[in-house]
């Protein structure tokens, strides 16, 4: 036997090895083999796991909190220097703030001060806070000491750290996609299901619902349903309110989906086969229905939470959603509603790079899972 | 087809009447009726109450008797224009939304007609140009266009233009004809305004709207006809506009359906961040002050506005596609 011929047979061997773990594989590995092709969903689902826990450790992350009054207002984003000339290392600092009144106009001035150098820390000690909700410390990632301030994107009109406020409010306003979708896939998924189901009655009136509330358009009745939630409440409150607004529009999708499946799986054998063997309605929807257009409901959720996400955005920069103190990318977005301050202070735009690299990431990975969801097509 | 006609203007009505009880829920959900929220209003101003004229407007709005009642007193004042007071403005509803609607309903139009000019010919050319350049191209701005929410493009929009062009953009009219009558030239003024908040408006519709169409045509390129056709010896162009796609335009009469919701509230939003004449900034500033009747009659139209599209999309589709009217 020649060593070509080894090769050949091993080589042939390989393939049938390779095709047998394609049939033997489960659909959810079958699913990961296709995601993985996809480069861009890859991307999205890093991009949002950096987010989420950018969301997470907030507190940590931001140097200063995000109600804390700086004498800087306004301040530009500041120059972080990486090599240090006079001892010829890389080190980060940032100079200190000289700051001055304008003779004529008395408006608020800065300038660098080069004669004093503050590194940037790590770790460094600052306002006490909870992490994780769970323990306390003061520890945060990076800071000058209490010397100085850094303002990586500058501040706003009080003097507060944009930084901090963008990190910070990165919490609420990727929550309210996740919470509101967890509320909204609850009502989806029952109301779907009976829908799919059962036909008859409940179905047709179900699906007028689903007609109406997909034929109205969203942000007038978003903004009219936001608008009742009184002033006076506590922002967790509103938060929670916020959600329940969005969800209770945003639902008709995922039903949609789950009646759709429902009806096409009804029909399958493995249904018919179910009940003859004495299954119940419910345990046939549980056990055997739901799970299979499971795939189909993952999809669904990844897209309709970006949506949820720029609700809030929406409300809370028309002032109808969270309000201050409470801070989220729509409320930290209010001080750039007037284009002359938002000429003057183009800084405070930052967040809208968050805004829309979320959207952006949730519907890369969505767009990724939709043709990884019925991995037996083609 | 006179009966699919029937059933589908019976089918319209009802969710005339959701809606409706929606607007109501709307209007009614704010603590306090509109008369406690006025009264204070009046005393916060530190002017005089006229107790005569408070129970007068009560017993007008009907604020005193039960909750179903005062439904059905103000839904049926919407058949004879009379939607309501405006404490905010101190004016008829009616005569408020007069000014505004009219801009709304034809912002919402042009967004619409544009939206299908622009979405059709770009959906063909990238359907028979499949992994093109172009087509690539076009794949990323309708995904962007789709994922990016109008408000945020608005804003961002705004900003370019007066850093940059030295334009305040906002507004339909330059500031000489906000006040003058119709004329020529205030005409051609608003013409100068109106693609930003059009185009803004339309961009996520029209690239949903490429998207679809890019696939039905891609779907029907693939049919065996096609390739007799072209066997046949038809010409290209001649080919793909005589059969795919007047097949493919078909189920397009459908995606007005999703469409005009999309435009409606985009223009809402919109026209709020570019300080348009319509009927969002109203709104907002109506549900800030909480003028409800103003905020819940805006609510209601808007919906009707969408609910008559829909009515009028399906109508045409059965029109297009006698399979629809036997179903």
């Amino acid at each position: 036997m020649s060593e070509s011929q080894i090769t050949a047979v091993s080589a042939a061997e390989w393939e049938d090895r390779e095709k047998e773990a394609l049939y033997s594989a489960s659909q959810w590995k079958l699913m990961a083999w296709r995601l993985r092709k996809h480069k861009l969903a890859l991307v999205g689902a890093a991009v949002l796991v950096l987010l989420y826990l950018m969301a997470a450790f907030a507190p940590f992350i931001a140097p200063y909190g995000p109600q804390q009054r700086t004498p800087y207002p306004y301040f530009p984003p500041q120059k972080v220097y990486l090599y240090d000339r006079d001892t010829r290392s890389i080190r980060p600092y940032v100079h200190g703030i000289k700051k001055e009144r304008d003779p004529d106009t008395l408006a608020l001035r800065f300038s660098e001060d080069t004669s004093t150098k503050y590194y940037i820390r790590f770790f460094v000690q600052g306002a006490p806070y909870k992490l994780l909700g769970l323990f306390t410390t003061d520890r945060h990632l990076f800071g000058v000491g209490p010397d100085a301030y850094v303002f990586l994107f500058g501040t706003d009109s009080t003097g507060r750290d944009l930084f901090s406020r963008t990190v910070r409010a990165s919490s609420l306003s990727l929550s309210v996609g996740i919470v509101g979708v967890a509320l909204s896939f609850v009502l989806g998924l029952i109301l779907g299901s009976i829908s799919g189901y059962y036909g008859g009655v409940a179905d047709s009136v179900i699906q007028n619902l689903v007609a109406f509330l997909s034929a109205t358009p969203t942000i007038p009745l978003w903004m009219g349903l936001s608008a009742a939630l009184p002033p006076q409440w506590p922002v967790v409150k509103v938060y929670f309110g916020i959600t329940v607004i969005l969800s209770f529009i945003g639902w008709t999708g995922l039903a949609r989906v789950v009646r759709g499946k429902i009806l096409q799986l009804r029909e399958e054998v493995f249904v018919e086969a179910a009940r003859l063997a004495g299954a119940s309605s419910a345990r046939i929807m549980f056990t055997h229905l739901l799970p299979s257009c499971m795939s189909y409901l993952i999809v669904s959720i990844t897209l309709s939470v970006p949506s949820m996400i720029l609700g809030e955005t929406a409300l809370s920069f028309l002032g109808l959603g969270l309000r201050e103190p409470a801070v989220s990318w729509g409320v930290l977005l209010q001080q750039a509603q007037n284009v002359r301050t938002v000429v003057l202070y183009p800084w405070l735009m930052i967040p809208v790079i968050f805004v829309v690299v979320t959207a952006l990431a949730f519907n890369f990975l969505g767009d990724g899972l939709r043709d990884a969801a019925d991995p037996y097509a083609r | 087809m006179s009966q699919y006609i029937a059933r589908r203007l019976v089918y319209t009505l009802v969710l005339l009447v959701v809606l409706s009880v929606v607007a109501f829920a709307i209007i009614q959900l704010p603590p306090g009726d509109y008369l406690t929220s006025y009264v204070t209003l009046l005393k916060a101003q530190g002017q005089a109450v006229d107790q005569a004229l408070i129970d007068a407007l009560r017993r007008q709005y009907g604020l005193d008797q039960p909750m179903y009642k005062q439904y059905l007193l103000w839904i049926s004042g919407f058949f004879r224009g009379d939607f309501g007071f405006s404490f905010q403005w101190n004016r008829p509803v009616r005569e408020l939304l007069a000014d505004r609607i009219g801009y709304s309903i034809g912002i919402s139009l042009v967004a619409l007609v544009f939206t299908y000019g622009v979405a059709i010919p770009i959906g063909i050319y990238s359907a028979t140009h499949q992994y093109s350049l172009a087509d690539y191209v076009f794949t990323v701005i309708a995904f962007l266009g789709m994922t990016l929410p109008a408000f945020l493009v608005a804003l961002v929009f705004m900003f370019l233009a007066y850093k940059y062009l030295g334009l305040s953009p906002g507004g339909l009219f330059s500031p000489q004809y906000m006040t003058e009558p119709w004329s020529w030239a205030k005409f051609k003024d608003l013409l100068s305004h109106l693609p930003v908040p059009i185009v803004i408006i339309a961009l996520a519709g029209t690239g949903g709207t490429v998207r679809v169409l890019r696939a039905l045509v891609l779907d029907e390129l693939r049919k065996p006809y096609v390739i007799t056709a072209r066997a046949k010896g038809l010409k290209e162009t001649r080919l793909i506009l005589k059969y795919p796609v007047r097949i493919a335009l078909n189920p397009l009469a459908s995606t007005m359906a999703w469409l005009l919701p999309g435009i409606v509230s985009g223009e809402v939003i919109v026209s709020i961040v570019l300080n348009l004449p319509t009927t969002g900034p109203l709104l907002l500033n109506a549900l800030l002050a909480q003028d409800m009747y103003l905020a819940g009659s805006i609510v209601m139209f808007l919906g009707l506005l969408t609910l008559v599209g829909m009515l009028l999309s399906d109508l045409l589709l059965a029109w297009l596609d006698p399979r629809i009217r036997y179903e």
